[in-house]
């Protein structure tokens, strides 16, 4: 064993209901790493995660930390280990201030002491760099600052190791520059940071080593100068890499002279500046951006899901009024949204229920299905969608991620829209099921459905579009078709200026 | 750059803000009051006989405050009062002749009933994880129910000590006035004002000082994180719930202090008064922001509205309770403009008003 080790997981297996979720991973962290943690949805990183954190008790296996046994059986003991965590969401209370935020829960004495707590907190911040003042409130942070706090608050504890999950899902790019100086620095200071993430730039950018999972098993331990990109893909999807020449072969680019479906001029909503776009009948087209460029916000203005400020809207040529959901609805306009926990799914509410629901609104209030048509019209679509569920009376948050989508997919589906916006269908859900809904894309297309889609990942949009509609700062900035759509073209549309 | 060494003034946090908003209301209101009505608002003792009546809710509302923060309810307080009323009278009037000890015990006793509805609604609601405001709804009728069942007709006390108690008030010379006849009248101030006071000032400091208060705070805030940053969160809710049922016992012996009989309908409603007061004073329903500062002033803004009314040629209950509704509604409403337009950064204090230049 070499002596720089900080954390040393052997042969850590973990099952859920007979279900193999961990089987005899290693994991090795080393003092001043940064190691990344790679893998799809479903290879175990979280699973690995929450078994080093304490929230799951490992079935088998060793853990130990600077060479001595760790026995972790709850976040407390992890972090009396020297294992910290930062989560996606801040776990740190937004009615407090920073100080507060950086000491309440680990101090002793009764009494609170604001003065040198005040003078401690100026003191971190200050030696780590980061820009937030001890008295400030902390829901008046930004989410960037906010997540350098919790880290501020890990490395005063004396953390050994510290885990990043998913910290830059929701950062702009200079935040995510800020946070990765700050992870440098901790890195320098002797920190064995644990990087979870499924940005591959981000990956390269700042990790020393990546170690691999996929499904439940090791693939291996890379030193990340060593392993091209193309090949951590490979090894993250498996023998999936096939399926995705197949695919390239499957889209179907020809966007045709077929007429116009959807026409918006001047569109704005309270959160969408002025915009226009159209789509002609069985196009996929797609909104492309940095996070925070408008792609999403445009399309909700779309829907009539922000309240519409403007413009004017026609569908096949008649000018319609579409100022929220319903009447898009009406006028034939299906909408996946972002965020699918918060704007897709009912979780409580069964399959069946989740699929029928936009079926019924368009019905009306006083026209109830029965309930022998709607078990009918569940069962067709988990069967053509391949929904893996229970029974369709099982509570949709229970699935898979993926799976809830598939249900979103078939609750639009079944009211035969003419015009489908998905924004962020594939996010993250496994590859299979990615591949799938791309499919189901270009089949609908085929079918004469138009279909708007929206992805982080441009690969994908490339593969299933055959035009896309590129933003910047709230504003669309260019569309590419035919020739232009490569990788190179739309990186620099989107980066705007010269060349 | 060093920001360790001088540090910026931050600008006011809501809370703050909430509370100088209902501190400046009670400011206008009462100057209002002494410029139309005069009379009575003009002297000490109106603003006196205000603490006074009013130092048992006071008290719950302080009661009620702790808990709110720390996300959940309490509105059991006015039946424990109640209930603590009545058992003092019964007890008192039991030990008549039991001099200056049996006072002692009385308050014992309207203290530990109170504790021992902290404790049981305490546990049920932070081990047992049932919702506050269904333990507290069953705690209430509890309360009422044993009320009534200690006596069903009103209990007045006859004990000569307790009432030589209730007489004694704390004159204060300089604040008093001058009567027609020439005699100076001095300002009183009952115990239970004092002692309403006192809570006042030992609650915020320790909301503001203790390592429990700030706990409450950040369980309030957002429970799951206070999890992980190391709070435990239930012993904190127990306690929370146990401190609310000690003060509503205070509070009981406080209000026999002031009107010496028990009845079934004794600070009926007083626990929606509260909760009022509570909110007019800045604290959110929602948890996590609060100050019994601000809830002191709430209830003073209350306690004004009804007595401008009660001097009022409008004088009349349903008036009282209007008012009391308006203004809650009116201050909800300000507080949700005011909130939503600070968020949005587009309301800030006029730059003559700022407190420092920067």
């Amino acid at each position: 064993m070499q002596n720089n080790e900080v954390l040393r997981m052997r042969g850590i297996c973990k099952s859920f209901l007979g279900v193999r979720a961990l089987n005899n991973v290693d994991f090795t962290l080393r003092k001043g790493e940064i190691h990344a943690l790679m893998g799809e949805n479903g290879a175990g990183k979280s699973t690995l995660i929450k078994v080093l954190t304490g929230v799951y008790e490992k079935d088998g296996g060793s853990i130990t930390v600077e060479g001595k046994d760790a026995h972790i059986r709850s976040p407390q003991d992890a972090q009396k280990a020297g294992i910290s965590t930062v989560y996606q969401e801040i776990t740190l209370c937004p009615n407090l201030t920073v100080a507060e935020n950086m000491f309440i829960g680990r101090t002793k004495g009764a009494l609170v002491n604001w003065k040198e707590r005040e003078k401690r907190t100026a003191e971190i911040l200050d030696s780590l760099g980061i820009p937030a003042r001890p008295r400030q409130e902390l829901s008046g942070c930004s989410l960037a600052v906010q997540q350098m706090v919790a880290i501020a608050r890990a490395v005063d504890m004396q953390c050994k190791v510290l885990i990043l999950d998913e910290p830059t899902s929701s950062l702009d790019e200079k935040e995510v520059e800020m946070l990765f100086g700050l992870m440098r620095d901790l890195k320098s200071r002797g920190v064995g940071i644990i990087f979870v993430t499924h940005f591959l730039e981000q990956v390269y950018a700042v990790s020393d080593r990546i170690t691999v999972l996929r499904n439940g098993e090791l693939v291996g331990e890379y030193v990340a100068e060593e392993l091209p990109q193309v090949e951590l893909v490979a090894k993250m999807m498996g023998k999936d890499l096939k399926d995705l020449a197949d695919l390239e072969q499957v889209g179907v680019k020809n966007a045709g002279e077929k007429d116009m479906v959807y026409e918006a001029e001047n569109l704005s909503s309270t959160e969408a500046r002025p915009f226009g776009f159209h789509i002609r009948r069985g196009e996929v087209n797609g909104f492309t951006g940095l996070l925070g460029s408008g792609r999403s916000e445009s399309v909700r203005a779309v829907f009539g899901a922000d309240r519409v400020t403007g413009g004017t809207v026609k569908m096949n040529g008649k000018s319609v009024r579409i100022t929220n959901p319903h009447e898009a609805m009406k006028a034939g306009i299906g909408y996946l949204p972002e965020d699918r926990k918060r704007d897709g799914i009912i979780a409580d509410l069964s399959v069946r229920e989740n699929i029928i629901l936009a079926l019924q609104v368009m019905r009306g209030f006083f026209h109830p299905m029965s309930r022998k048509e709607m078990e009918q019209f569940a069962d067709e679509y988990i069967k053509a969608l391949q929904i893996k569920t229970a029974s369709q009376e099982t509570p949709v948050g229970s699935l898979s991620g993926g799976n809830q989508q598939k249900v979103i997919l078939a609750r639009w589906l079944l009211t035969h829209p003419e015009y489908l916006i998905l924004d962020e269908p594939t996010r993250g859900i496994d590859v299979g099921t990615k591949l799938e809904i791309q499919k189901l894309v270009l089949k609908l297309a085929e079918d004469d459905v138009s279909v708007t889609f929206i992805s982080s990942e441009i690969e994908e949009m490339l593969r299933v579009c055959s035009r896309l509609i590129v933003m910047r700062d709230r504003k669309i900035v260019g569309e590419l078709t035919g020739d232009d759509l490569t990788q190179a073209t739309v990186m620099k549309t989107i980066a705007g200026g010269e060349q | 750059m060093s920001t360790a060494g001088k540090q910026k003034r931050e600008r006011l946090t809501d809370a703050q803000l909430l509370m100088t908003i209902s501190i400046c209301i009670f400011v206008f209101m009462y100057a209002a009051a002494m410029i139309f009505m005069g009379g009575g608002f003009l002297k000490t003792q109106q603003l006196f006989d205000l603490l006074n009546d009013n130092a048992a809710l006071i008290i719950i509302s302080c009661a009620l405050t702790i808990v709110m923060i720390g996300g959940g309810i309490n509105i059991s307080v006015g039946g424990v009062i109640g209930l603590t009323v009545m058992a003092g009278a019964l007890f008192l009037n039991a030990h008549s002749d039991g001099g200056p000890f049996s006072i002692v015990l009385t308050f014992l006793l309207a203290v530990g009933i109170g504790l021992a509805f902290g404790l049981l609604q305490g546990f049920l609601v932070s081990h047992l994880e049932i919702q506050p405001f269904i333990v507290t709804l069953a705690g209430m009728f509890l309360a009422r129910g044993l009320t009534t069942m200690l006596s069903v007709n009103p209990v007045s006390v006859s004990h000569s000590d307790f009432s030589a108690l209730v007489k004694t008030k704390i004159q204060i010379a300089f604040l008093g006035y001058t009567a027609k006849n020439g005699n100076l009248i001095p300002a009183k101030l009952e115990i239970g004002a004092v002692t309403a006071v006192a809570v006042v000032i030992l609650v915020y400091l320790m909301l503001r000082y203790t390592k429990f208060g700030r706990n409450i705070y950040a369980i309030g805030g957002n429970q799951g994180s206070a999890l992980t940053l190391g709070i435990n969160v239930r012993r904190t809710r127990f306690y929370s719930y146990l401190i609310s049922g000690l003060l509503s016992g205070l509070a009981g012996f406080v209000f026999l202090m002031h009107k010496p009989a028990g009845n079934a309908s004794v600070a009926m409603r007083s626990e929606m008064d509260a909760i009022a007061s509570s909110i007019i004073g800045g604290t959110l329903l929602t948890g996590g922001v609060g100050n019994v500062i601000g809830t002191f002033f709430g209830t003073m803004i209350l306690a004004t509205i009804q007595k401008i009314i009660a001097l009022s040629p409008l004088n009349a209950s349903w008036w009282q309770d209007m008012a009391s509704g308006a203004m809650l509604g009116v201050f909800i409403l300000l507080q949700s403009v005011v909130l939503s337009q600070r968020g949005r950064g587009r309301m800030g204090l006029p730059s003559w008003l700022k407190f420092r230049k920067e």
